[in-house]
């Protein structure tokens, strides 16, 4: 379980938010929503201790991620997947060994073992027969699959994805969604998805934390979302024709 | 305020390069490819700027000492000792900052921008021990590598440029160069190439580690990485200077 503690972060005077205070339970998937800008990146960075926050506390199954030593917080954050939002892939590399570089580096498998695992991974995002193509020769929706077949090649407990649908057509979107609830369900992840697409929230969330006014303005789950009538949540998620739809229908 | 901000996170990212040292096996496989590029891919640039540098250096001085009470071989003890002591370090630095400290910056600057030191470090990765450690001890080792090079290619230069102007015969050219060699000057080329090596990877890696903003970012930290890099290898050059020699 991940239990994030009065959370506040600022960049000098900018605050970005503050007295954030939130439960993700283990197999749930959240999705944390917001206007561009927000902060929701950083939250999530904060989540792994990518950044460090001005006060508050993450805890990790109960260990306090922002208090470990170096070398305890590298350890735990093998338990991560980050999928981030421009994938992150190595350029210098091809797919199969950005998929396999945290297996040749954190576990002693052999090389066909590695191989085993790494087609295993690209499997589950459908790219086996892409995976001896060069970073550069891969479409962007590609290039997010690749980079979740990464996420979750050490198997991990958490997988965090920022934006997994920004830029991508809505055919290639849907794509991306099945696969989050797909890994979710067959491996058993618990699933933190940062993104302001609702179609995508709707598709793949059990609860969801809006961050709005620089604090967590609403959290809940996905049914009392559509119920709630918390003023600038219902503008948020009402901002497009398709969610005013969906909600005249749900109402 | 500015500057000591930076100094103080280049001295933070160094203290943590040096407790990342031990990591060996996060960093063999590049530290290998780094001397490769750092290295062996520099071999032709230093070449050509030993190479040019003895030249000129002949044909000026043979210029500047026409006289019949100058011996000619005093033109190849000038530009021998010129090369070892002085041009073939500082020159090649200066030349190095801008093709290996611009290649470092850039690379880690656009590992920054788009996300990939993130990616390192969230997989659970010490991204200073795999990105900063084997580029810095790369260049330590390489540079004074490339001074040999540079020494030979910039004696050869003058020698053959002396040869075929006509303005000083091999012999003579040969006979300066001995009579006076100290061999402290190559030891002092020597070190000053490890300090310079130093340097410019260093300034590069941190340039680039901390590079923010985008295409745009990157650009300001690679040229920021090479004026900083060329700037302190001349202030390093005065200090070895003045406390050595």
């Amino acid at each position: 379980m991940i239990e994030i503690k009065n959370l506040t972060k600022s960049f000098g005077d900018l605050l970005v938010w503050e007295d954030v205070s939130f439960n993700i339970q283990d197999g749930e998937t959240i999705a944390i929503i917001g206007k561009s800008g927000c902060g929701k990146s950083v939250l999530i960075k904060h989540i792994n201790a990518l950044l460090v926050p001005d006060s508050g506390s993450v805890l990790i199954d109960g260990e306090d991620i922002h208090k470990m030593d170096y070398v305890s917080k590298r350890k735990l954050r093998q338990k991560f997947g980050v999928l981030f939002q421009g994938s992150a892939l190595f350029d210098s590399i091809n797919t199969f060994e950005n998929v396999a570089f945290p297996l040749r580096y954190f576990s002693n498998q052999s090389e066909e073992e590695i191989r085993n695992n790494v087609m295993e991974a690209l499997s589950h995002v459908n790219l086996e027969d892409a995976y001896n193509k060069e970073t550069s020769e891969l479409s962007g929706g590609m290039r997010k699959r690749v980079g979740l077949a990464r996420a979750i090649v050490l198997k991990p407990n958490y997988i965090m994805y920022d934006e997994p649908t920004s830029g991508l057509d809505p055919q290639t979107s849907q794509e991306i969604n099945e696969l989050i609830i797909d890994l979710a369900k067959s491996l058993d992840i618990t699933s933190i998805v940062v993104t302001h697409d609702m179609h995508s929230v709707l598709k793949v969330a059990d609860k969801v934390a809006f961050l709005d006014q620089e604090k967590l303005s609403w959290h809940g789950t996905v049914e009392e979302m559509k119920k709630s009538e918390h003023k600038a949540l219902i503008d948020f998620i009402t901002a497009s024709e398709y969610q005013i739809k969906q909600r005249v229908e749900y109402n | 305020m500015k500057a000591l901000r930076e100094l103080g996170n280049y001295s933070t990212l160094l203290y943590q390069a040096l407790r990342s040292s031990t990591e060996f096996k996060t960093y063999r496989k590049s530290f290998f490819h780094e001397m490769v590029k750092i290295g062996y891919d520099s071999v032709p640039i230093i070449m050509l700027t030993g190479f040019f540098t003895g030249s000129v250096m002949t044909i000026q001085s043979a210029y500047q000492l026409e006289s019949a009470f100058i011996p000619l071989s005093t033109i190849g003890a000038i530009v021998s000792e010129s090369i070892l002591i002085e041009l073939a370090a500082v020159i090649s630095s200066l030349v190095l900052a801008g093709k290996v400290g611009a290649r470092i910056a850039t690379e880690l600057g656009t590992m920054r921008v788009s996300e990939q030191i993130d990616a390192l470090e969230s997989m659970g990765f010490n991204s200073v021990s795999f990105l900063v450690v084997p580029r810095v001890l790369a260049g330590i080792m390489m540079f004074p590598v490339l001074y040999i090079v540079a020494c030979v290619f910039g004696i050869g230069g003058g020698l053959l440029a002396g040869l075929f102007t006509g303005t000083v015969p091999a012999a003579d050219f040969l006979l300066g160069a001995r009579m006076y060699f100290q061999p402290w000057t190559v030891i002092f080329g020597f070190v000053k190439m490890f300090v310079f090596g130093f340097i410019i990877t260093s300034i590069s890696s941190y340039k680039g580690y901390y590079a923010t903003g985008g295409a745009e970012g990157v650009g300001k930290s690679t040229t920021n990485a090479t004026v900083i890099s060329c700037m302190v290898v001349l202030l390093a050059d005065f200090l070895l200077a003045s406390l050595l020699l």
